[in-house]
């Protein structure tokens, strides 16, 4: 494996994650704009929200100065060497923290001490998964920890939500989520959902919510039509982005499944804020770049 | 939009109301969670805070030809500052609070007391709020706390936010976390 072209693309890959918002974010803050009232804290909120993606980009600085959870996801060939592709991307995790495309963002949990590169056991997080094609797919969500501290997990049923183990269960899980995180997650955000699982695939499921496009549909058809109804009776909550009042509270709901015991139900919700930072290509084996995802 | 300047006065941070977009130049610190403990906790300040102003922020910082430049300076969630704002601003007498998410009732009753404000910067927007830095004065607690959580001492320039608790004791976070309640109630009914 040609080590410079991984470096340099695995660093590109993280460069356009960290400073460069996804065009479907982007058009969805365009179009909750359009939805506030002209010269009101919403508008005005979401005209710097705007301004600071046009800006990062520009002047190639993080959107966020917290650059979040480093979460790479690769979709490999059969036989490939991720022992490799590993060395690789904490190099260009590494490489990233020292150009500032990275804050020093990893501290170790007991004495608080911050690693310099970001390059510490669990950092970045890597999830390898085999695939059946010659490319490697590889994808980077950066979340930030005042969006993640939004995150909660129900186990289902809940008497004082009311909620039972149906979609009408899942369903004031979530608003009530959404609720209780107001604007500390920085809204308008995005949130991924699962249903089912055991607590640990729960929240995975919840987050590789977001790995889908702001714009597309869930193939199931009722968890489609959840979705949108979630997403439509956000606006009428009032939190508005920053919490600080309006129309626009979520920019997308996502919603997907895995199996569970019959003994449990487990909803989990995970909060994405505005700066929805995830981007993803798709490299040939050697490491060139063949095709940007997102 | 109103126009704060370093040194804040009391008598001018007191005619500040909630909702009213502020432009700050001058002075400001930045701190967050280990910086609030070691103030609260256990004494002196590096710095004189003293009609200052505090923001919860963990910048990215880097040296570049013996210098600091910001790169990216947003707000980070206030609320972890909770249990030691209060006494924060009762001790050094500070007079600007700047963070995201809002706070609690002990920073809103301080505010009250001591004639502070609360302010929301507008969260991830780091690139915006590092174009308001003009320039790095030096910092603070640098080795101890590591480069997120020093304390930063910054000029600003025009640097944008929204008063969400003012010196009357009111908070623009509680008054929507109220409203959106009801409706929350109403959608579960």
């Amino acid at each position: 494996m040609r080590s410079t072209r991984w470096a340099k693309n695995l660093l590109e890959l993280i460069r356009r994650t960290s400073t460069d918002l996804p065009a479907d974010v982007e058009a969805a803050i365009r179009r909750a704009l359009q939805r506030e009232k002209r010269g009101s804290r919403a508008a005005w909120i979401l005209n710097t929200i705007l301004e600071n993606a046009a800006l990062a980009r520009k002047r190639n600085v993080p959107l966020c100065q917290d650059t979040g959870t480093l979460v790479f996801h690769f979709g490999v060939p059969v036989g490939f060497d991720t022992n490799a592709l590993m060395a690789f991307t904490r190099d260009a995790v590494a490489q990233a923290t020292r150009k500032g495309y990275l804050r020093q963002n990893t501290v170790d949990s007991i004495t608080g001490a911050s690693f310099e590169t970001n390059i510490a056991p669990s950092s970045p997080v890597v999830c390898f998964q085999q695939v059946a094609r010659k490319t490697v797919d590889a994808r980077l969500v950066m979340k930030g920890g005042g969006s993640e501290n939004m995150g909660r997990q129900y186990s289902l049923p809940d008497a004082e939500l009311g909620a039972g183990r149906d979609l009408e269960g899942v369903r004031r899980c979530v608003l009530d989520a959404v609720w209780r995180a107001q604007g500390g997650g920085c809204a308008p955000g995005v949130v991924g959902v699962c249903i089912g699982g055991d607590r640990t695939t729960s929240h995975y499921c919840a987050k590789e919510q977001f790995l889908r496009k702001l714009n597309d549909r869930s193939e199931v058809k009722v968890l489609s039509r959840l979705e949108q109804r979630i997403l439509k009776e956000s606006r009428t909550l009032g939190v508005g982005p920053m919490g600080l009042g309006g129309r626009t509270t979520l920019l997308g709901v996502k919603i997907g499944t895995v199996s569970r015991l019959p003994a449990s139900f487990f909803v989990s919700v995970s909060y994405m804020c505005w700066a929805f930072r995830r981007r993803g290509v798709l490299l040939s084996p050697e490491g060139g770049i063949q095709r940007w995802l997102y | 939009m109103k126009t704060l300047q370093y040194p804040f006065t009391e008598s001018s941070i007191r005619t500040l109301r909630i909702g009213e977009e502020i432009s700050l130049t001058g002075r400001i610190y930045t701190g967050r969670d280990r910086l609030h403990r070691y103030l609260a906790e256990e004494g002196a300040s590096p710095v004189d805070l003293k009609d200052g102003a505090i923001y919860h922020c963990g910048p990215v910082v880097l040296r570049q030809d013996g210098k600091w430049a910001v790169l990216a300076a947003g707000p980070t969630t206030s609320m972890r500052q909770e249990p030691y704002m209060a006494r924060i601003i009762e001790k050094f007498r500070v007079r600007v609070v700047i963070g995201k998410g809002g706070m609690g009732e002990a920073t809103r009753k301080a505010c009250r007391k001591c004639g502070c404000v609360y302010l929301q910067a507008v969260g991830g927007a780091a690139a915006v709020l590092a174009t308001a830095v003009e320039q790095v004065n030096g910092v603070h607690m640098l080795r101890e706390f590591g480069p997120a959580e020093a304390l930063w001492d910054l000029n600003v320039k025009g640097f944008r936010a929204i008063v969400a608790m003012d010196t009357s004791g009111r908070s623009l976070f509680k008054r929507v976390e109220t409203a959106s309640e009801k409706k929350l109630r109403q959608l579960l009914a």
